[in-house]
C-alpha cells in the first residue's frame, strides 16, 4: 500500500529516502502556482471566468479549513455547512444592522465571521466530539439541519425562507469579481499557512496521533478532547470566513444556501480526490475539481446531467489514485527514485547518478500534471503535491 | 512501599470472569514481573490499571490517590503509561513522529512549536539507535514488523518516561541479542527511579530481571515473592501444569 512495500520488511535502507520531493521542488512549484493564481484574473478578465474563480476561492477556504480537522484528526464532518451558513449570516446582519456599507468594509467583517464560527463550534464540538465514526457523521449532519431550521424559523432576526438581501458594492461593473477574487485568494493563503502550522507543530502531531489511534494517543499524555475540539473551531473559523466571502458575492442569504447540506459533499469530495490529511489535497483538489463542477454546470445544468459528468470523473479519479491525488504523486515520486538507485547501484558505469541530488530532474515516474500549471484550468500544481500522509517535510539527518 | 494497589477488582466479559477480585500492591522502584498461565487475567489487569478498561468492581489506586476508571490521558498525567501485548502504534504516522507523539512538551507556547524542534529530538534519536530503528525512521511505522513494532512501542514508552512503566510482553518478538539490551535498558531506567511492572512469558527473562514476582491465576492474585521463592513455590507449578494437562486431558 504504501511505498515500503518495495523496501523488504526489516532490511534497513540502504541509503537514504527521502519521504517526500526535496524542498526545492515543493517551494518552487508553490512559488509557480502562486504567480498564477495572482495573475490569473489578468490573464482571463471575463467575467464567467472570473466568477467561476471566486467560487473556487471560496471552495479552497472551505476546503483547506475543512482539512485541517477532517483530514488530521480523521473525524469526517459532514455538517460542517453549519459553520458556512453561520459565517454568512454573520456578515449579512452585520452589514444590515452595523451599517456597515458594501463593498471593501463588508471584507473587514470576514474575520468575525470566522471567529463567531469558531465560537459557535466550542460548544457544538463539545457535545458531537464525544463520539466517534459513524456516529459522529451524523451527528454533525444533525447540528447543521438545527441550525438550518433555526434560521428558517427566528424569522424576526434571519427572515426565515424571504432569507437576506446583500447591498452589492460600489465597484460594480466589469471589475466587479475581481475583489472578491483577490480577497479569496488571501483568506486561502492564511488558511494555507494554518493549516501548515498544525501539520508541523508538536499540536498538530497530537492531531495526527488520534487519527491513527485515539485511545493509543491518550495513554501517551494526549488530552484527546481538547486536542479535537481546537481543531473543530480552527476549522470552523476558515469554513466560516468561506461562508462570509460568500453571501456578499452573491448578495444574498438563505436558509437552505448557507446551511447547505451539499456543500459538505462537495468539499469532502474534493479533499477526498486532492488527498485528505495532506497540506496540499484540498488545494489540489478545489483547484481542480470547483472549475469543473461549474464548468458542466454551466454547460449541462438544466437537465442536472453535469452531476452525472462530475460523478464519473470523481470516480475515475478514485478508481486510479485511491490514496487521491497528492499522496499517489509522492508514492510514484519515491518509487521512482528508489527503482533508480537500485538500478544504479546495480550498474556501476552510472555512479554519477546515485550520488545525484534527486533535485536536478525530474523522476522517470512523476506525473506530467506535474511540470508547469499550464491551460485554461488551474490545473493539478506540481508538488505542493508532495506532502504525503505523514510525511515529516525535511529529511531526518 | 507500595506505589500501585490494586483491591478486589472485577471484570468479567459475558460470561468470562477476567479478573475475580484480584488484589496485589506492586512496589515502588522495584521491577515488578506478574507472570501466569494464558488467559490468566494479566492483560485485563493492564487495561483497567491504565484507563483502558473500567472495572466491574474494586478500586485501583496510584501512590494512594483513587484511579479507578479514570481516562488513559488522566492516568498519563499521573505517571502512570504502558505497552501493550499486540501492539498499538500510529501506524500512519513515521517511526520518528511515533516517537514524538510519546515525547513530553508543556505549556502553550510548546504545542505551538515544531514538533522537531526542542530538546527531546536527541533523546528521541538516542533511543532509536538503541533498538536499531535509526535507518526506518522516516517509514511509515505501519510497514514495521511485528518484532520491529514491539521495539518501537518500548522506544516511545521509555520516552514518555512516566514513573511507572506496565509493559505487556516486551520480549515478544525480539530477538535474543536485542533482549539483553532492553534487559539493561529496564534496569537502567529503574536505577533512575522509575518502577516496572512486567508481563513476561520468557520466565528466563522474568526471573533474571525482576525483584519481586507476583502470579495470577484465574484471575485471582495467586502468591507474590522474590523470584527464587516464586519459582520454588509448588502451587505455582501446579497453576501453570494445571492447565496444561485439563487442556492435554
Ligand atoms: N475484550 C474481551 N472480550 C472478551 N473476553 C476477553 C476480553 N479480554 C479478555 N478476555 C478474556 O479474559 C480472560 C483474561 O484475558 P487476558 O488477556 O487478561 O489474559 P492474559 O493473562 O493477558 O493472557 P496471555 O498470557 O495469553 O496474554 C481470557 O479468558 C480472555 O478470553
Ligand atoms: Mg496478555
Amino acid at each position: 500500500m504504501t511505498a515500503i512495500d518495495v523496501t523488504p520488511k526489516g532490511a534497513a535502507a540502504p541509503e537514504h529516502i527521502p519521504y517526500e520531493p526535496p524542498r526545492q521542488i515543493r517551494w518552487t512549484s508553490t512559488g509557480l502556482l502562486l504567480a498564477f493564481l495572482a495573475v490569473f484574473p489578468l490573464l482571463f478578465p471575463n467575467p464567467a471566468v472570473t466568477s467561476i474563480a471566486v467560487i473556487t476561492m471560496i471552495f479552497l477556504v472551505a476546503a483547506i479549513g475543512w482539512n485541517i480537522f477532517s483530514g488530521y484528526s480523521g473525524y469526517i464532518s459532514i455538517g460542517h455547512a453549519a459553520y458556512y451558513g453561520i459565517g454568512q449570516y454573520t456578515v449579512a446582519l452585520l452589514a444590515l444592522h452595523a451599517k456597515v456599507p458594501a463593498g471593501w468594509d463588508t471584507f473587514g467583517l470576514l474575520p468575525v465571521a470566522g471567529l463567531v464560527s469558531a465560537v459557535a463550534a466550542v460548544p457544538i464540538g463539545f457535545v458531537v466530539l464525544r463520539v466517534r465514526r459513524h456516529t459522529f457523521i451524523i451527528l454533525t449532519v444533525a447540528v447543521m439541519f438545527i441550525l438550518q431550521l433555526l434560521a428558517f424559523n427566528l424569522v424576526s432576526w434571519t427572515n426565515g425562507s424571504g432569507g437576506l438581501e446583500m447591498s452589492f458594492p460600489t465597484w460594480q461593473g466589469s471589475y466587479f469579481n475581481e475583489p472578491f477574487y483577490y480577497v479569496g485568494l488571501v483568506a486561502a493563503i492564511v488558511a494555507c499557512a494554518a493549516s501548515w502550522w498544525v501539520r508541523r507543530s508538536k499540536y498538530g502531531l497530537g492531531l495526527l496521533s488520534i487519527r491513527d489511534d485515539e485511545d493509543r494517543a491518550r495513554g501517551l499524555g494526549i488530552n484527546a478532547t481538547r486536542t479535537k475540539l481546537i481543531a473543530y473551531a480552527i476549522s470552523a473559523f476558515f469554513v466560516g470566513v468561506a461562508g462570509g466571502l460568500y453571501a456578499p458575492f452573491i448578495g444574498s442569504v438563505y436558509p437552505q444556501f448557507g446551511f447547505d447540506p451539499t456543500f459538505d459533499l462537495a468539499i469532502a469530495v474534493l479533499v477526498f480526490v486532492g488527498g485528505i490529511g495532506t497540506l496540499s489535497g484540498p488545494v489540489i483538489g478545489a483547484l481542480l475539481l470547483i472549475p469543473l463542477q461549474q464548468y458542466f454546470y454551466l454547460q449541462f445544468g438544466n437537465a442536472n446531467l453535469y452531476l452525472i459528468a462530475y460523478g464519473v470523473l470523481f470516480i475515475l479519479i478514485l478508481r486510479l489514485l485511491p490514496a487521491g491525488i497528492a499522496p499517489s504523486v509522492t508514492q510514484l515520486w519515491r518509487r521512482a527514485l528508489i527503482a533508480r538507485r537500485r538500478a544504479a547501484a546495480r550498474s556501476p558505469a552510472v555512479p554519477a547518478l546515485a550520488g545525484q541530488s534527486p533535485a536536478g530532474q525530474s523522476p522517470a515516474g512523476q506525473s506530467p500534471a506535474a511540470q508547469s500549471p499550464a491551460g485554461g484550468l488551474p490545473g493539478a500544481p506540481p508538488a505542493t503535491a508532495a506532502v504525503p500522509h505523514a510525511g515529516g517535510d525535511e529529511v531526518a539527518r | 512501599m507500595s506505589i500501585l494497589q490494586v483491591s478486589d477488582v472485577r471484570k468479567s466479559y459475558g460470561g468470562i470472569q477476567a479478573l475475580a477480585g484480584c488484589t496485589m500492591t506492586f512496589e515502588e522502584g522495584a521491577i515488578n514481573g506478574l507472570i501466569g498461565p494464558n488467559g490468566s487475567g494479566k492483560t485485563t489487569l493492564f487495561n483497567v490499571i491504565s484507563g483502558y478498561e473500567t472495572a466491574d468492581a474494586g478500586r485501583v489506586t496510584l501512590r494512594g490517590k483513587d484511579i479507578t476508571n479514570a481516562r488513559a490521558d488522566q492516568v498519563f498525567a499521573l505517571g502512570l503509561g504502558r505497552t501493550f501485548q499486540i501492539t498499538r502504534i500510529f501506524p500512519r504516522l513515521t517511526v520518528l513522529e511515533n516517537l514524538h507523539v510519546a515525547t513530553q512538551r508543556r505549556g502553550f507556547v510548546g504545542q505551538l512549536r515544531s514538533w522537531k524542534s526542542g530538546a527531546e529530538r536527541s533523546r528521541a534519536m538516542e533511543v532509536l539507535d538503541f533498538v536499531g530503528l535509526t535507518p526506518l525512521a522516516e517509514e511509515p511505522a505501519g510497514g514495521l514488523s511485528y518484532g520491529q513494532q514491539k521495539l518501537l512501542e518500548f522506544a516511545f514508552i521509555t520516552v514518555a518516561k512516566p514513573s511507572v512503566m506496565l509493559l505487556d510482553e516486551p520480549a515478544g518478538g525480539v530477538n535474543p541479542t536485542l533482549l539483553r539490551g532492553l534487559a539493561d535498558r529496564i534496569r537502567s531506567l529503574n536505577n533512575e527511579g522509575i518502577t516496572f511492572v512486567i508481563v513476561e512469558h520468557d520466565m528466563e527473562f522474568v526471573m533474571g530481571l525482576c525483584d519481586r514476582v507476583l502470579v495470577m491465576h484465574q484471575g485471582c492474585a495467586l502468591t507474590a515473592g522474590a523470584p527464587a521463592e516464586v519459582r520454588a513455590n509448588p502451587d505455582v507449578l501446579e497453576a501453570y501444569l494445571g492447565s496444561d494437562m485439563r487442556e492435554a486431558g
